[in-house]
């Protein structure tokens, strides 16, 4: 049924939230990519066929008109995802965690037919604190969730929930209220900055498309995010497709664009085919297409899948690669605002930039003012991973302290001490906390962030412990930026593979100073001389840990020692005498008859032929071998 | 040499993308899923069809990772080394598959084409690392003993 005009989006509004508040409870099964995998789809038929068989009323998809039925939603993350599957119960606010199919009999009976709140799924910390309440449990306490806003509130895959909830109302404020100027100044002044990485003021370039005179132009979202370790845009397409169209008509609105591209990367179907059931129904409801809401304005969106190339997260080899090429990026200027996609004028920005849009538009620049600091105003999504206790996807206020992100709403590091943060992936840096440098108390927001050679990135947040070897993370950034080189230009596809040989010999042993020496003016060389951001700063990992961490290179190179004993060829494996009980397991289990000794007898490894396997000590019952 | 069935087959999914040369990534997406792979003469007859020469469609299939000019096992099974997997010892599973499955890198397919062994960068699952997918089935907190568990049942299946 379309939509046609403003007071018909604004009437629809009422009626399907009055719908929406008639469900006398809800049930979200969180449906992202996390909890999937966990087996929320099957707790979610579960929970249907139960009260299906017991007659319970129920819903899948909001009813058109009030009714008094329990609504059974497909959710989008609700970000803890460490605790998956999740589920979410309202209008108590009650979170599940760790829910199995065993539970959903339960389930219904007590939380949805009772009223009573099932202590064992709920969650609780270390101390021993449970939390009924969703909210009050501290990873969630300490966000602010304004992108994220809808992710775990909303069925994903309905339309009429998002309009319910105030979706599309930005839109119309931009068509209606607003001429393309008053929206590009409303961003610029709200100093939204782009949320892929560079964190170029968003506003600033959308009046440089503007400006052009071009009478074709295009949107592009740019939804391939690479970063190993990032999946905030990802769980944003999959958990709020709606809120992402949204922004990027409004961005067609402000810069006279009527053609759309989202550029997804293939290694996410999920968030393929809920954007596609989004754009498909947004086009059936007219706020797609055509004269949207009666206001002249069309507008077109495709979706453009990627074929798995970490480059064609930079614009120019975006736009190339939508165009049907290898995605290679190109000598600039002239730049993409200029000539980007078809060599047209294109506004190219990711998907949490464009989901910032339309509260903006609703709200206010001064509003989202409120939150972060001058000139890195607003929040930022991080994917909270690696090494730390509560994994999974926040939202915080930019300038929140690293800190608080790790130790408050992370709950901690899991396994040891901290010893690092990556943040900003293969183009981002190492962060650590020692007597010298001091990153904990660090604000999270881009400038202060570049200040000490990092950068915020898409928003990857890899915690590492004392166990990680920071040599080693630096070699597993180069092979994968090494191989994700496209090869265009000399110093990245050369550059990367020299820096990767010089890391490959000092995480075997056959490194010397001097690999220290070529290694920081090749990392200078790069960076100055690649075609682009990503060749450019493909030698930030291995310059952040140089300046950080020298110390363990130094421990490699010098005394050919891996202070974390990750790096297997400069460890050895000994028998501690005092505790070897002589029972003959380790030489009975040693693959290559490395160890010898008598029945009784304290035994010993003979380092010559040991290959590091580990299986002795896995199989020691008196912990009697050790790495050193 | 392509049956009568295939060029049709073939000519459904050009139509479907209006024969236009920009899609061509799309497209071979297409042929990708039916063969699970891209065939030599898949590739020539698309690129005569789709008025591209043959070296561009060939160096647009081999740019991209997720396009394999070899077939491919009935199982494809990805080890994720991002860097939350990575961090939490994504190796040993990968190691594990290719111990169980006869396989390495340069030969990542079984000789009975039943199952292919390679690493992808990320798949956006970090908050269960370490991952793997199975035919894009997610699996989630990997270790070495899933990986036999998980191989036996593949096996099981397949016999």
């Amino acid at each position: 049924m379309r939509i046609n005009t403003r007071e018909e989006l604004v009437k629809a509004r009422e009626r399907y939230l009055a719908s929406l508040n008639s469900q006398r409870k809800k049930i979200l099964v969180c449906a992202g990519t996390g909890c999937v995998a966990g087996g929320s789809l099957k707790i979610y038929e579960r929970l249907k066929e139960i009260m299906d068989g017991l007659g319970v009323k129920n819903c899948v998809m909001l009813e058109k008109e009030p009714h008094d039925s329990v609504g059974l939603k497909k959710s989008g993350c609700h970000g803890f995802c460490e605790m998956g599957p999740l589920i979410r119960i309202e209008p108590m606010g009650w979170l599940y965690i760790k829910v199995r199919l065993e539970d959903c009999e339960e389930i219904i009976q007590k939380s949805i037919l009772g009223d009573e709140c099932i202590e064992r799924l709920i969650y609780c910390d270390k101390e021993g604190n449970t939390y009924e309440k969703q909210e009050e449990i501290p990873f969630y306490k300490q966000q602010t969730r304004l992108a994220l806003e809808h992710c775990g509130q909303i069925n994903a895959e309905s339309i009429t929930e998002y309009i319910a909830v105030g979706g599309y109302q930005a839109v119309a404020k931009a068509l209606f209220d607003m001429s393309s100027e008053d929206i590009v100044n409303e961003v610029i002044k709200a100093s939204l900055r782009g949320r892929g990485g560079g964190g170029f003021p968003t506003g600033k370039k959308w009046q440089q498309v503007l400006n052009q005179k071009e009478e074709v132009k295009y949107i592009v979202c740019n939804g391939d995010e690479g970063d190993p370790g990032a999946f905030m845009d990802r769980s944003m397409m999959e958990g709020d497709p709606h809120r992402v169209i949204e922004g990027m008509i409004i961005a067609g609105i402000a810069t006279r664009a009527h053609y759309g591209y989202i550029y997804v990367r293939a290694e996410y179907p999920l968030a393929v085919s809920r954007l596609q059931t989004a754009i498909d129904k947004a086009n059936k409801r007219g706020l797609l297409g055509k004269n949207i809401l009666n206001s002249g304005f069309d507008y077109e969106l495709k979706i453009s899948q990627g074929a798995g190339a970490f480059v064609c997260g930079e614009g120019s080899a975006l736009t190339a690669s939508i165009e049907g090429n290898r995605g290679m990026p190109r000598v600039k200027p002239p730049r993409t605002v200029e000539k980007g996609l078809f060599g047209k004028p294109t506004v190219l920005n990711n998907v949490e930039t464009f989901c910032n849009v339309p509260s903006i538009i609703l709200n206010g620049a001064d509003w989202y003012n409120q939150y972060g600091p001058e000139n890195n105003h607003g929040t930022k999504a991080f994917a909270l991973t690696g090494n730390v206790n509560n994994t999974g996807l926040i939202e915080v206020p930019m300038g929140t302290p690293l800190r608080k992100v790790i130790f408050d709403i992370g709950g901690g590091v899991k396994g040891g001490e901290f010893k690092a943060v990556q943040i900003g992936g293969p183009s981002g840096g190492c962060l650590c906390y020692n007597d010298k440098d001091n990153h904990l108390d660090l604000p999270l927001d881009f400038d202060s962030l570049k200040k000490v050679g990092a950068m915020i990135g898409s928003g990857g947040l890899v915690v590492m412990n004392n166990k990680s070897c920071m040599v080693e993370v630096a070699r597993f950034f180069m092979n994968f930026t090494q191989n994700e080189s496209c090869g265009k230009c000399v110093p990245c596809r050369e550059g990367t593979k020299r820096m990767l040989e010089l890391l490959d010999d000092i995480v075997e042993g056959r490194g010397t100073l001097e690999h220290l020496e070529l290694l920081e003016e090749l990392a200078e060389t790069v960076s100055e001389t690649a075609l682009c951001g990503l060749g450019k700063t493909a030698a930030s990992p291995v310059t952040s840990t140089l300046k950080y961490f020298r110390d363990e290179y130094i421990a490699h190179v010098v005394e050919k020692r891996c202070p974390a004993g990750q790096c297997k060829a400069l460890v050895n494996f000994t028998i501690d005498a005092t505790l070897c009980k002589g029972c003959t397991k380790c030489a009975r289990m040693c693959p290559v008859g490395a160890i010898t000794g008598n029945l009784k007898e304290a035994h010993t490894i003979d380092t010559t032929k040991c290959i590091k396997c580990r299986a002795c000590i896995d199989g020691c019952a008196f912990h009697a071998i050790h790495e050193v | 040499m392509l049956s009568e069935q295939e060029i049709a087959k073939l000519n459904t999914i050009m139509e479907q993308h209006a024969y236009d040369k920009t899609q061509v990534i799309a497209i071979m997406q297409a042929i990708q899923e039916e063969y699970r792979y891209l065939p030599e003469d898949a590739l020539r007859y698309a690129a005569k069809e789709l008025k591209i020469s043959e070296a561009k469609i060939y160096g647009v299939a081999t740019f991209y990772e997720n396009f394999s000019l070899q077939p491919k096992g009935k199982y494809v099974i990805k080890v994720c080394d991002g860097t939350a997997c990575h961090v939490r010892k994504s190796i040993p599973i990968l190691n594990e598959f290719r111990n169980q499955l006869g396989v390495s890198e340069s030969q990542p397919t079984t000789e009975d084409m039943m199952f292919t062994v390679e690493t992808v960068s990320c798949l956006g699952a970090c908050g269960l690392a370490p991952v793997c997918t199975i035919n894009d089935e997610v699996h989630p907190s990997m270790t070495p003993q899933k990986v036999k568990e998980l191989v036996a049942a593949l096996k099981e299946e397949k016999a």
